[in-house]
């Protein structure tokens, strides 16, 4: 089985729209398994009608809790807490719960004892059915940390159900940037799609991303979406990539058939046959040849 | 007054946002007081607009300002260094340490930075005095200035996986204190706020995870840019999510691209009574300007007096949000 990640730098450049479109594609010729690895944003689910099946708690990350019958208001907790997470009460010193990292420092200085730890909640996974195949997919709770974790696990569950099954492809939506959700989303992958458009920051954030992956050893290819609304800088994209020993696969054009087909909550290529749809196949069909 | 930019939903506009309204402001203020000051300092003193990029995964605020930077400082995290000689393997360290950061085999002590989130944990209660801490370093943080903007920005070294701390030190070190209108509150003389401190607008990250929180933290009111699409409406809601119901920021909402997709976002901030504040008509010529590193109000100047209107709502907004906060005080004037 092999397994394929599309990321982009820069966020909005047609992650998901190209996960469905390739989903739809793979699914007619092989069983494919998939895997949105954008837990903080997962949208893949909007434009592929899956039906849940099973949903699990994500449990990760501890927090501090001070008792206010134990806390003296010494202040020692506030002291050690490099996080600003430790603020002073009314009567007693309280955690904001956004800004603790869970480390602990405060639970181990409190001359009381008056602080523990407790276990979050931080997210729930699923595992749900879609007519192009099973779908791994998340919901990190708002604001919380640990989405390398929560990537890692989706994926994970994803390629255990492909290997169970005999799938030939796990497919992996992925998140934009270049931390840690992303270097959890591409590690073990054998092949990562850039999707880029062609402005000034566009080009910007494929050099990071690329290093990204590079820097973890997973091989690339690049598609350039909205090719044609600067065609200088699609070109200027082409002639990077070439420099890089990189291979841009094929050129989306810019049409609002792609938001059309959102709208619809449709893969843009079961929507229409137009030039964005041949686009697509095009670049499924250079992703087969090298991931062959 | 500080103002964070997010989304949610990534590419929906939130640097475009930034930039034009710091661009805007500023050339409102040189409409003003066009004195002819030329020097930095002078801006600041007069209080000229300060934008932070926090989108310090894959910054590009500064690819449209195009800043002088000034200053530059490499950050990163505090983690620890074991002193052998002093060290008497008891183990300790590692069992405070909640991440795995740090381990004890045999006579050797190992450190991982890539887990270390800093929190010193380890130093304090190591009881041989053993540890002491070094910066490993994650990134840089810059700040200079484009014409009467003060600009700033952090960038994460490819390979590191932790954007927290390198927003976290930027924020320290370029906000001045007292920016803040909501924190200075109590002692503010002046209700309406506006001439309480600089204006200071934040570019954050997209998601709804940490780096987003650290840069939606301090701050007086979160504008969400967002696209009128599925996608943009259901990471919007997440994002409000956050900022409304997290943190209890006051939010406003920015359509860009409108006219593109559906009216979901439209029913959800009038059943949320989040407002509207501006619309940004899908128009292929920002989308072209945008991809030139050219700025919309440049290419399309008529835009400055609308974004000088969003910061005016946004403070009103700001204003009558913290008269709800603290009870009877009154609203507005």
């Amino acid at each position: 089985m092999k397994q394929l990640v599309i990321l982009s730098g820069k966020g909005g450049t047609g992650k998901t729209t190209v996960t469905a479109a390739l989903a739809h594609i793979a699914s007619q010729e092989l069983s494919i398994v998939l895997a949105d690895a954008d837990v903080d944003a997962a949208n893949l689910e909007l434009v592929l009608d899956p039906t849940k099946l099973e949903e699990h708690d994500f449990v990760s990350g501890k927090l501090a809790v001070i008792d206010p019958g134990m806390c003296i208001s010494c202040g020692m907790c506030e002291d050690v807490c490099r996080f600003d997470a430790v603020l002073p009460g009314d009567e007693t010193y309280r955690v904001d719960a956004v800004g603790c990292e869970g480390c602990a420092a405060c639970v181990y200085q409190c001359p009381e004892d008056a602080i523990h730890m407790e276990e979050q909640l931080a997210g729930r996974w699923f595992r749900s059915d879609t007519r192009f195949g099973p779908l791994f997919h998340a919901h990190l709770f708002a604001g919380q940390e640990n989405s390398g974790k929560l990537v890692t696990l989706v994926k994970q569950q994803a390629r255990l159900l492909g290997l169970d099954t005999g799938a030939a492809l796990t497919l992996v939506d992925g998140p934009p940037g270049i931390g840690c959700p992303v270097i959890s989303a591409s590690s073990g992958m054998d092949l990562a799609l850039h999707v880029v458009e062609p402005t000034v920051s566009g080009v910007h954030d494929l050099e990071r991303v690329l290093g990204t992956t590079d820097h973890f050893g997973v091989p690339s290819l690049v598609a350039i979406n909205k090719a044609d609304l600067n065609q200088a800088r699609s070109e200027q994209i082409a002639a990077y990539c070439a420099g890089r020993g990189v291979q841009v696969t094929g050129l989306i054009p810019y049409d609002t058939v792609v938001t059309k087909a959102m709208v619809q909550g449709r893969p843009v290529t079961d929507y229409t046959d137009g030039p964005v749809t041949e686009a697509l196949r095009g670049i499924w069909g250079q992703i087969k040849c090298r991931l062959a | 007054m500080i103002v964070t930019i997010a989304s949610g939903k990534g590419g929906t506009g939130k640097t475009t946002v930034s930039v034009n309204l710091v661009l805007s402001l500023a050339a409102g203020a040189q409409e003003l007081s066009d004195r002819g000051f030329e020097s930095s300092g002078e801006s600041a003193n007069r209080g000229g607009p300060l934008l932070v990029d926090c989108d310090v995964e894959e910054p590009n605020a500064g690819l449209f300002l195009r800043p002088a930077i000034q200053e530059r400082m490499e950050v990163g995290q505090m983690i620890p260094e074991v002193d052998i000689a002093a060290c008497t393997h008891c183990g300790r360290c590692a069992e405070v340490c909640q991440y795995n950061a740090i381990a004890v085999v045999g006579e050797k002590v190992l450190v991982f930075p890539e887990l270390c989130h800093g929190c010193g944990s380890c130093t304090l209660n190591c009881p041989a005095e053993a540890i002491h801490e070094v910066l490993h370093v994650t990134g840089t943080i810059e700040r200079g200035w484009a014409g009467p903007i003060e600009f700033a920005q952090g960038t994460m070294n490819v390979g590191e996986p932790m954007a927290v701390p390198i927003i976290r030190q930027l924020k320290r070190w370029v906000i001045p204190p007292g920016a803040s209108t909501s924190l200075g509150r109590t002692a503010s003389t002046s209700p309406g706020g506006t001439s309480g401190g600089r204006t200071v607008i934040l570019d954050a990250p997209p998601g709804t995870a940490c780096p987003v929180v650290e840069s939606m933290r301090g701050a007086d009111f979160v504008l969400m840019v967002t696209e009128p699409t599925p996608f943009g409406l259901h990471d919007l809601r997440l994002a409000v999510e956050v900022a409304r119901d997290e943190l209890g920021l006051p939010v406003g909402v920015v359509i860009n691209r409108d006219g593109v997709g559906d009216h979901g976002v439209d029913d959800y901030c009038a059943a949320r009574d989040i407002p509207i504040l501006m619309r940004i008509p899908l128009d292929r010529r920002i989308a072209e300007a945008y991809s030139e590193g050219v700025a919309m109000v440049d290419e399309l100047p008529g835009y400055r007096e609308q974004f000088r209107e969003l910061y005016a709502s946004i403070e009103q907004l700001q204003v009558e949000g913290e008269g709800r906060g603290v009870g009877d005080r009154g609203q507005g004037e």
